[in-house]
C-alpha cells in the first residue's frame, strides 16, 4: 500500500483549514460590514483591512479544490456534482463578494458603494453558510450509490444538521473577522469589533461542543479517528474560549491566534472524522469514497508531493511576509486606504 | 447567442437538448467570458511592468503616472478574471464528472499546480503592489509587479498544459475505465503545447498591445496633451507590432502542427472535403456540411499545401478519408466537426491577425515620425480596433475547441459520455445556473465597461490636485483608488 493518498489526504487536510483560517476571517469581515461599518469612513476601513488580502486567501480554496481533482479526482467528481446548486451558490456568492472589495472604491456615488456593501455582506454570509452545510452533509453522509454517483436530490442536503453547521461556520468566520479586525485597524472600528469579539466567544465555544456532539450522534459511519476528532472538537472549544479570555485581557494578537487555532482544529475535527473515507455514503459503508478507492495513480501523486514539498513552504513564507509587510493598522488617515 | 447554438449543434447526436448540451453550453459561456478577461491581464501585466522598469531606471515621474494609469485599468481587468475562474475549475466536477472520473488523474495535477504556483504569486503580489507604492522601496515594489506578471504567464501554461492533453494526449496509459499518467514531463512538453503556449500568450500581449494603442488614441485624437499618452502609445505600438508577428508566426506553427497531431482540425478549418495533393486554399467558401461539398469556393492553387508543410504538391487528407480513417480506428460515428463555424472562426482569426500586424506599423509610423502626434484625426482609427484581438481571441478558442469535437479527450473519450449523469444533475439545473451566470455576467460586463471607460477617460498629470494623496503623489492616487 503507498502512503500517498494518506499523504495527500493530509494535505488537503491542511488546505481547507488554511482556508478556513485566512479566508474565514475575509468573509466574517464581510459579515461585518453592515454592523459595525456604521459610516462611509469606518466601511472603508475595514474594506481596506483585508483588502490586499483577499484574493491571495482565497487561493487557499482553489488549490484546495485543484488538489482534490488531482489527488482525488473521483471525490472531486462526486462532491461537485452532487452538490451541484448549492456550489453554484456559492460560485455566486464569491463571485460578488470578490468584486465588491475591488469595485466598491472605484466610484463616489452612494448607491454605488451600498450596492457593493451589500453583496460583500449577502456573499460573504451566503458563502459562509454554504461551506458548513457542504462539510457538515459531508460528515453526516450523504447518499451514494455503488457507482459513486451522488443520488440524493438537493433537498437532502437541507436537513437540521447541516443547516447548524452552516451556523457554526458563519459564527466562527464572524468571530475570527472580528478578532482580524481588532488587530488590523484602529478605532473606532476596533472597539467596536472587540466589544463584539467579547460577546462572541462564550456562544462559539458551546456551539463548537454541541456541534461535536452532533457529530457524534448523527456523523456517518466514522473512520477509525472517530475519537481523535471528538478531542479535535473539545480543543477547539478550548481554543475559543482562550481566546475570548484574551479578549476580555486586552490581548488581541493572542485572541486572534486562538482563534485561528480553534479553526484549524475545528477542520482537524471535520476530516479527522472522515479520515479514511473522503465521502461517507448513506446507503451503505460498501459505497463509501474513501483515500484508496476515489485517488489518483501513484506516478501522479508523487509528481504532486514533490511540487507541493516545494511550493507549499515558499507560499507560506511569501503570503506571511506579505501579511508582516502591510502589518500597521489601518485607521482612518486617507494615505492608509487603498481600497 | 447564435454562435453559441452552433456550438451546441457539434454534437453529432443531435436530437433533443441533452444533459451534455447543456453542459457544452453552459461551458461555452463561462469560458468565453472568462477569456475576455485573461488575455488583456496577461499583456497587460507585462506592459505595466515594463513601464515601472522605466520609471524605475529613468526615474521620470511622468512613468509612474503611466504605471499607475494603466495599472488602474488592469486591476478593473484582474478583478473579473479572478472571480470568474474559479467557476471554470467548480465546473469540471460540477458538469463533467465523468470526464473528471476519467482524466482526473492527469488532468487535475496541472490545475492544481497552476494554483500553487501562478495564483498565490499573483494574487500576492498584486496585493503588495497596490498597498506597497509607499511601504516597498523602489526595487522591491517593482519586483512584485514582475512577479505578477510572472505569475499569469505561468498560469497560462499549466491551463494550456492541461487543454493540450485534451487536444494531443501523450504520456498516459488507459487502465480499465481512467487515463492514469505515465510521463510528466511528456505532459508538459506536449508538442501541442509548445505551440499553444506562446500563441496564446503573444495573443495576451496583442491584446494588452491593442488596449493601450486604443485609449492613448483616444486622448492623442481628443489633443489631450499629457505625456503619458505620447509614451504609451510608441511603447505599446512597438510591443503590439512584435506580439502579433509572434502570435501569427506561432499560428503559423501549430497549423503545420495539426498535419500530423490533428488532421482532422486542419482539414475541418479549411473545409477540404477530398484529399488533394498541392492542396489549394479556399479564401471565402459556401459549406454545406450534409452533402459534404462546398457549393463555392474561391481558392489559391497549392497554397494549403504550402500553408501546412511548404511543400508546394504535400498531399493533404480530406475530411471524407478522415471519417473513414477515425471509423476503422474508433468504430461507428460521425467524427467531423462543425465546418462552417470552423472555417469562418479561422478566417476571422487570421485575417485580423494580419489587419493588426498592418494597424502596429501604422502605429509605429504615426508614433515615431518626425512632427509626430500632430496631425491627430487618424488616432480615432485605433478606438475601435481595441475590439479586434478579443475577437480573434474568441474566434481562436471557438476553432480549437469546436475542432476537438466530438471528442473531449481526442481519441479517448466522446465529449457526449463525458458530462455529470442525468441522475444527480437534471437539465433543470444546468438551464438554472446557465440562467444565474447570464444574469451575473451581464451584471459585471456592464459594470466592468463602464468602470474601464471612466478611469481610461481620467487624463493623469503632476499638478492636478486631487483628494487622498500622499505628498507629491496626487494625481497618482487619484487613479489607484
Amino acid at each position: 500500500m503507498t502512503p500517498y493518498p494518506v499523504i495527500w489526504f493530509i494535505l488537503i487536510t491542511i488546505l481547507y483549514s488554511g482556508f478556513f483560517v485566512l479566508d474565514g476571517f475575509d468573509l466574517g469581515v464581510g459579515i461585518l460590514l453592515p454592523f459595525i461599518g456604521k459610516n462611509e469612513q469606518t466601511r472603508r476601513m475595514m474594506v481596506n483591512a483585508i483588502g490586499p488580502h483577499w484574493d491571495g486567501n482565497e487561493v487557499w480554496l482553489i488549490v484546495a479544490g485543484g488538489a482534490t481533482f488531482a489527488a482525488f479526482p473521483q471525490w472531486y467528481a462526486t462532491l461537485f456534482s452532487g452538490f451541484y446548486l448549492p456550489f453554484f451558490l456559492l460560485l455566486v456568492a464569491l463571485i460578488f463578494r470578490g468584486v465588491a472589495f475591488e469595485f466598491r472604491g472605484k466610484d463616489d456615488n452612494p448607491r454605488w458603494k451600498s450596492f457593493w456593501d451589500w453583496s460583500a455582506f449577502l456573499g460573504s454570509l451566503v458563502a459562509s453558510f454554504l461551506f458548513g452545510v457542504a462539510f457538515t452533509n459531508i460528515l453526516r453522509g450523504v447518499p451514494i450509490d455503488a457507482n459513486m454517483q451522488y443520488v440524493g436530490g438537493f433537498f437532502n442536503l437541507l436537513n437540521p444538521f447541516a443547516i447548524y453547521g452552516g451556523l457554526m461556520f458563519t459564527l466562527l468566520f464572524i468571530l475570527i473577522g472580528a478578532c482580524y479586525l481588532v488587530i488590523r485597524t484602529g478605532d473606532p472600528v476596533e472597539s467596536a469589533a472587540r466589544k463584539l469579539a467579547g460577546q462572541l466567544w462564550l456562544p462559539v465555544t458551546l456551539m463548537i461542543l454541541v456541534y461535536g456532539a452532533c457529530v457524534w450522534l448523527f456523523g456517518g459511519n466514522s473512520g477509525f479517528l472517530g475519537w481523535f476528532a471528538m478531542i479535535f472538537f473539545i480543543i477547539s472549544a478550548v481554543a475559543a474560549l482562550v481566546s475570548g479570555i484574551s479578549t476580555k485581557k486586552g490581548r488581541s494578537g493572542w485572541a486572534f491566534i486562538w482563534m485561528s487555532i480553534c479553526i484549524l482544529l475545528f477542520t482537524f475535527g471535520i476530516f479527522g472524522w472522515l479520515f479514511p473515507n473522503v465521502m461517507i455514503s448513506s446507503l451503505g459503508v460498501e459505497n463509501n469514497l474513501t483515500i484508496w478507492n476515489a485517488s489518483s495513480g501513484v506516478t501522479t501523486l508523487q509528481i504532486m508531493t514533490v511540487v507541493a514539498v516545494i511550493f507549499v513552504p515558499v507560499v507560506l513564507i511569501y503570503q506571511s511576509w506579505s501579511y508582516w509587510l502591510l502589518r500597521k493598522k489601518v485607521t482612518g488617515e486617507n494615505e492608509s486606504l487603498h481600497y | 447567442m447564435r454562435l453559441f447554438l452552433e456550438v451546441l449543434e457539434i454534437d453529432a447526436d443531435g436530437g433533443a437538448m441533452s444533459g451534455t448540451n447543456l453542459s457544452q453550453l453552459q461551458f461555452a459561456i463561462t469560458t468565453i467570458y472568462h477569456f475576455f478577461f485573461v488575455p488583456l491581464t496577461i499583456g497587460l501585466a507585462v506592459i505595466v511592468a515594463i513601464m515601472e522598469t522605466l520609471y524605475v531606471v529613468k526615474k521620470k515621474p511622468v512613468y509612474k503616472l503611466m504605471t499607475k494609469f494603466w495599472g488602474t485599468l488592469f486591476l478593473i481587468n484582474f478583478a473579473v478574471g479572478v472571480v470568474t475562474g474559479i467557476v471554470l475549475e467548480f465546473q469540471f466536477g460540477m458538469n463533467w464528472s465523468e470526464y473528471s472520473r476519467f482524466v482526473g488523474d492527469i488532468f487535475g495535477a496541472p490545475l492544481a499546480m497552476e494554483g500553487l504556483m501562478a495564483f498565490f504569486l499573483e494574487s500576492v503580489f498584486i496585493g503588495l503592489w497596490i498597498f506597497g507604492w509607499e511601504r516597498l522601496n523602489k526595487g522591491l515594489h517593482l519586483a512584485t509587479i514582475w512577479l505578477v506578471a510572472i505569475g499569469v504567464n505561468v498560469s497560462a501554461f499549466w491551463i494550456l498544459a492541461a487543454n493540450s492533453f485534451m487536444q494531443h494526449p501523450v504520456g498516459f496509459e488507459r487502465v480499465g475505465d481512467k487515463l492514469v499518467l505515465t510521463n510528466f514531463s511528456a505532459l508538459i512538453t506536449n508538442p501541442y503545447l509548445m505551440n499553444q503556449f506562446p500563441h496564446t500568450v503573444l495573443a495576451g500581449f496583442t491584446t494588452a498591445g491593442f488596449f493601450v494603442l486604443g485609449i492613448s488614441a483616444y486622448h492623442l485624437a481628443k489633443k489631450n496633451k499629457s505625456e503619458v499618452f505620447q509614451r504609451s502609445f510608441k511603447i505599446a505600438s512597438i510591443f503590439s507590432l512584435i506580439a502579433v508577428l509572434g502570435v501569427v508566426a506561432m499560428g503559423d506553427r501549430q497549423g503545420k502542427g495539426m498535419v500530423t497531431m490533428q488532421p482532422m482540425k486542419l482539414a475541418a478549418f479549411e473545409g477540404l472535403w477530398e484529399t488533394e495533393e498541392g492542396a489549394s486554399f479556399s479564401l471565402v467558401a459556401l459549406i454545406d456540411q450534409d452533402k459534404e461539398e462546398n457549393p463555392l469556393a474561391i481558392r489559391i492553387p497549392y497554397m494549403l499545401s504550402i500553408l501546412a508543410t511548404n511543400k508546394l504538391d504535400a498531399k493533404i487528407i480530406g475530411l471524407k478519408d478522415l471519417q473513414k480513417e477515425n471509423e476503422q480506428r474508433f468504430g461507428q460515428g460521425y467524427y467531423i466537426p462543425n465546418i462552417p463555424l470552423m472555417f469562418w472562426s479561422f478566417r476571422i482569426m487570421v485575417g485580423l491577425g494580419f489587419l493588426m500586424i498592418l494597424l502596429s506599423i501604422i502605429a509605429i509610423f504615426l508614433a515615431y515620425k518626425r512632427k509626430a502626434f500632430e496631425k491627430t484625426k487618424l488616432f480615432w482609427l485605433f478606438v475601435p480596433v481595441i475590439a479586434f484581438p478579443y475577437i480573434a481571441n474568441t474566434a481562436g478558442w471557438l476553432m480549437t475547441e469546436t475542432g476537438r469535437q466530438p471528442w473531449v479527450v481526442f481519441g479517448e473519450m466522446l465529449t457526449k459520455n463525458a458530462g455529470t449523469p442525468m441522475l444527480n444533475v437534471r437539465p433543470w439545473m444546468v438551464i438554472s445556473t446557465i440562467i444565474g451566470f447570464l444574469l451575473v455576467y451581464a451584471i459585471l460586463i456592464v459594470i466592468d465597461v463602464f468602470l474601464i471607460a471612466k478611469y481610461s477617460r481620467k487624463i493623469p498629470s503632476e499638478n492636478s490636485t486631487l483628494d487622498n494623496a500622499p505628498e507629491g503623489d496626487q494625481a497618482v492616487s487619484e487613479v489607484t483608488k
